[in-house]
């Protein structure tokens, strides 16, 4: 124990400060009404939350029209975050309610349960023919894969291959929309945003389920 | 460059605006009235913020006026009984002082202006400028009122007696 007489400035103002600290509980409890309020009140234009899953946590960012951003870990969630406030909103919020659905379906799908993700998406990351491209990659049933050639073919301009390619890799809702079951015509598996080893866990996944 | 997402906002200034709230209004319910309007005021214009902000001083500004729409709420209850106690006992009574309780009660019985100028000066790191700003004041008025807080505060003469745990958790 310190007894200290409070004489000096810096000892008041320290006393003063700790005087008036809430304990921890109080302000947790605080944070999650203030975020149930503003959800209410339609306040919050990206809601997110981190999912554990067997290729690491996870970010979800949902905004009013549907899910937004899957990233993962390498990305740096904070990095992601503080993109997206300048990509679409700033009030953006830590708020499992708006993104319980899709932190359940994920669930599902790494305990082999789900084979669709059955969620509103909202691309507008995404524009021109890489959305064309990531609107046609749930066509890949579950389990299979496709080549880049085959998708090309599937949005329409066989011969854009690298454009493939390059919209897979800015898939801005990757596992929910599958750019992990795009591999190379020679049967090798190709670059992934989330590592080499996700994407071949993912599709281990999938071929063993 | 762009705002960083409101929850970085609520993270790194939710405890220093609960502070003020609850040195400016003394009464702990009706500081989390006015830490709970503060951030749902703040949300609602924060798009409109620019970027290069001040952002402490601007959530200061709309506690000040927060917490003076709980002053004048609490003047307009209909009966005196129900006011909450100038200073409510606080729930947590195991981590609760003696020295706590006087330092608040020697707070609430400053003047208001005193008040008002000791926590923003000294709980939220504001300038004089943007104090007097806050207070419809000179800076020069500012100053004065938060160092007349701060001597009344050190008149007391007050022991402190704490674990070290708790002054690293405070400081």
């Amino acid at each position: 124990m310190n007894t200290e007489f409070i004489n000096t400035e810096r000892t008041l103002v320290t006393a003063l400060t700790a005087s008036l600290d809430t304990d921890a509980a109080a302000i947790v409890a605080l944070r999650s009404r203030l975020t149930e309020r503003a959800e209410r009140e339609d306040l919050v234009d990206v809601a997110y939350r981190v999912v554990d899953s067997p290729i690491g946590p996870l970010l979800v960012a949902a905004s009013s029209t549907g899910l937004v951003r899957v990233a993962f870990e390498s990305e740096g969630h904070d990095a992601v975050l503080d993109r997206l406030a300048g990509q679409i909103s700033p009030r953006i919020m830590r708020m499992p309610a708006r993104t319980d659905d899709v932190a359940r379906q994920l669930d599902e799908y790494f305990a082999g349960r789900r084979h669709e993700f059955d969620l509103p998406l909202d691309l507008q990351l995404v524009s021109g023919f890489r959305r064309t491209v990531i609107s046609h990659l749930p066509d890949i049933a579950y389990g299979s894969t496709a080549s880049y050639k085959t998708v090309a073919a599937m949005a329409g301009n066989p011969t854009a291959v690298r454009a493939v390619g390059s919209a897979c890799s800015h898939n801005p809702v990757p596992v929910v929309v599958p750019c992990h079951r795009v591999v190379r015509s020679d049967g090798s598996i190709g670059n992934y945003l989330g590592g080499v080893d996700a994407k071949a866990a993912l599709i281990a996944l999938e071929s063993a389920a | 460059m762009s705002l960083p997402p409101f929850e970085a906002v609520v993270d790194e200034y939710g405890t220093m605006v609960m502070r003020v709230c609850r040195a400016v209004l003394g009464a702990d319910a009706a500081a989390e009235d006015a830490w709970s309007e503060t951030f749902i005021s703040a949300l609602r214009a924060y798009p409109d913020l620019r970027p290069d902000s001040n952002v402490r001083a601007w959530l200061v500004t709309i506690a000040h006026r927060r917490a003076i729409d709980q002053i004048r709420a609490r003047n307009r209850a209909p009966l005196p009984t129900e006011h909450p106690p100038e200073h409510a006992a606080s729930d947590h009574a195991g981590d609760h002082l003696a020295v706590d309780d006087d330092l608040r009660s020697a707070l609430n019985a400053l003047p208001m202006k005193q008040r008002h100028a000791v926590a923003y000066r000294y709980l939220a790191d504001l300038s004089y400028a943007d104090i007097g700003l806050l207070l419809d004041c000179s800076e020069a008025a500012a100053r004065r009122s938060a160092a007349d807080g701060i001597a009344a505060l050190r008149s007391l003469d007050l022991y402190e007696t704490r674990s070290n745990s708790r002054r690293d958790s405070a400081s």
